[in-house]
């Protein structure tokens, strides 16, 4: 499968007004196909989450327009944008953010359920599936909080998958964990990347994370200041 | 929304004792709600027994043209007030007639006509005022409840029979079976067997009253086919004024509800009521502004959940539905809680007839439990309505950098 997933033309973010303002980006333009692995790289404050939020329609940018297979998202109304994220945008978050009242495999559901408003058998079989990819079945009915860090994490990376979305923005995914269960995350995103063709953008600042990217844009002062293919 | 129904049930599952508590609270004030329902609905009921139950509710007379008072003004009498008449009046004639006429107004159970007069009672060498009372044979009971406080004989009156009090009956030394003469103001005697001894707990009607029967009164009195009063019982109480109003301007008769005759047992129970009314309003404040706050805190805690929830597809509707959901929960438990507990706390309480002196009047009927669940939850619902607001409308941005 190949073909434009994400188009941002000219993105602008400024925060707040008058003399406080903010110009976090000015004039982001780039394009992502399906199933491309891409670093966004830039050191802190320059505006990788910002980004981000506006890619995964948490936010709007102030000015710009960002389109995803093929449909304008800078104008959407939030029950349009709700609808699209669900289906289409997973999210890995830094710190993993489960639900803590539930367990893992309910959190993996989530994204289905709140869509058909009940969970669904189809959907807990996925779920398990899905845990097991992770390789976390015998945690499948711990609640979020008897789980560890790297365990969080993949659970919240299965959740992501869970509506078989065609990007998965990642922010600082393995910010928070250490190097031999980030590069247990890195290889996981890498294997679902290879086997189902799922494009990600994965901000972060860790040369060894980018460098298991096939491409590397690095933004730095607003504006994008390299965008490379590589070979990993 | 099957799934928003068990995210609220597992966020009140999280915290058990928060949620408990919460519920107790509100079972609080559901529980004072109801007895404070009960108890105003048993204190006015008790109070209405005790002073009304042996009066009419409405009673209708002849009409009484009032007197006009003449001031001299420039040498001529000017027309300066008109006095109700102090006299007696001669009362209704065609009674039969009328009580018919009565009988049909909407509202109207119970039609009593009365042949009031004064006189005195004497055996042998005592003597005492009394006020009689004609009667119509079979109706003796309908407006004061002898058949209630029989002490001796029975209150059914055949001609040439008296009715009296205990007190009256010992100041004469009568007991049932006994001859007793009375006298009218007008001189006319007559003999009477005593056939019942009452005591109904009314100094006036216990020591200074006779009733007889109407044909036995309108002879003495000499009044004949005629009757003072015709005295009404209705369904509903409270509708004595509207009926009164009613009766008046389609007969012209003289028409009184107990709530002019009692203008201030009116006005104690209309006051009572409002002061239940006022602790009802504040119990169900108290409920209200328990469940906002406690559902403030609540979502603030779940910011970042409310915000990851968004960023998988929860929409707005679903946030709000949620947390709206967890109030009408916790109100909707507490509602049933503080109403069981008043169930059990109240029922052990004696009906309002067998009330004795100090006990409380509480009467569980008059609870308006359901109103009490109701309420509850609808408060519990409109007060989780601004937090859920609140929390459907968090940016999820900002809520997940939490
Ligand atoms: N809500 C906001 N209001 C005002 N300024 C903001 C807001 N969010 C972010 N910023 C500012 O925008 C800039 C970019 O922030 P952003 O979080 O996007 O950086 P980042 O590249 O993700 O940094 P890091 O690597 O530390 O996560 C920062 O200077 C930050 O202070
Ligand atoms: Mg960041």
């Amino acid at each position: 499968m190949s073909g434009l997933l994400l188009e941002v033309r000219e993105v602008h973010k400024v925060y707040g007004e008058g003399a406080t303002a903010t110009h976090v980006l000015k004039g982001v333009s780039f394009a992502i196909d399906r199933g491309e692995m891409v670093a966004l790289i830039g050191a802190s404050g320059s505006g990788k989450s910002t980004l981000l939020n506006i890619l995964g329609t948490l936010s709007r940018p102030t000015s710009g327009e960002v389109a995803m297979l093929g449909e304008d998202l800078t104008r959407a109304d939030d029950v349009t944008l709700t609808e699209f994220r669900n289906r289409h945008i997973g999210f890995v978050f830094q710190f993993h953010h489960l639900l803590p009242d539930f367990t893992a495999l309910e959190n993996v559901m989530f994204p289905s359920a709140v869509r058909a408003g009940r969970e669904r058998a189809q959907a807990r079989a996925r779920a398990a599936t899905l845990l097991a990819q992770v390789g976390l079945s015998e945690r499948a009915d711990f609640r979020a909080t008897q789980l560890s860090g790297g365990q969080k994490q993949r659970v919240a990376i299965a959740r992501a998958l869970m509506n078989e979305p065609e990007l998965i923005l990642a922010d600082e995914p393995t910010g928070n964990l250490d190097r031999q269960n980030a590069m247990q995350v890195m290889d996981l995103l890498e294997r679902i990347n290879r086997e189902s063709g799922t494009g990600f953008l994965i901000s972060t600042h860790d040369e060894q994370i980018a460098a298991r990217c096939s491409r590397r844009i690095v933004i730095s002062d607003g504006v994008i200041a390299a965008d490379r293919h590589s070979d990993r | 929304m099957l799934y928003g129904a068990k995210m609220a049930w597992r966020h009140l599952g999280s915290a058990p004792g928060q949620t408990a508590l919460l519920v107790a609270g509100v079972a609080a004030a559901v529980f004072i709600f109801i007895f404070m329902s009960a108890l105003i609905g048993g204190l006015a009921e008790l109070l209405v027994m005790r002073t009304l139950g042996n009066q009419a509710d409405v009673t209708v007379a002849a009409p009484d043209p009032p007197l006009p008072v003449l001031v001299p003004v420039q040498g001529r009498h000017v027309l300066a007030a008109r006095q109700a008449s102090t006299s007696p009046s001669l009362g209704l004639a065609a009674p039969r007639a009328w009580e018919a006429t009565l009988a049909a107004f909407p509202g109207v159970q119970v039609v009593a006509p009365k042949l009031l007069g004064s006189g005195v009672l004497i055996r042998g060498e005592v003597t005492r005022p009394v006020t009689l009372s004609g009667l119509e044979p079979g109706r003796e009971s309908a407006i004061i409840r002898f058949d209630r406080a029989m002490l001796a004989g029975t209150a059914a009156l055949a001609a040439g029979e008296v009715l009296i009090g205990e007190k009256l009956a010992r100041d004469l030394g009568l007991s049932v079976g006994r001859a007793v003469t009375f006298r009218a103001d007008n001189g006319n005697s007559v003999t009477l067997t005593v056939s019942g001894i009452f005591r109904l707990g009314l100094g006036q009607l216990d020591e200074a009253a006779a009733f007889v029967p109407m044909s036995t009164a309108q002879a003495v009195l000499e009044r004949p086919g005629r009757v003072s009063v015709i005295e009404l019982k209705l369904d509903d109480l409270y509708a004595a004024p509207a009926v009164a109003a009613r009766i008046a301007a389609s007969t012209g008769l003289d028409v009184t509800p107990w709530t002019e005759t009692n203008a201030q047992l009116f006005e104690a129970l209309r006051a009572q009521g409002n002061t239940g009314l006022i602790l009802k309003v504040f119990a169900m404040i108290t409920v209200v502004i328990g469940i906002a706050s406690a559902l403030m805190l609540t979502t603030f805690r779940r910011r970042g959940e409310i915000g990851i929830m968004r960023a998988f597809g929860a929409t707005r509707r679903f946030i709000l539905y949620v947390f709206v959901l967890e109030g009408a929960l916790i109100g909707l438990a507490g509602g049933l809680a503080g109403a069981l507990l008043a169930a059990a706390a109240l029922s052990p309480f004696p009906p309002i007839e067998e009330v004795q002196t100090g006990q409380l009047p509480v009467d569980l009927g008059q609870g308006s439990i359901g109103l009490a669940i109701w309420l509850t939850t609808l408060g519990a619902t409109l007060a989780a309505l601004l937090p859920a607001r609140a929390a459907a409308r968090l940016d999820p941005v900002e809520a997940i950098q939490q």
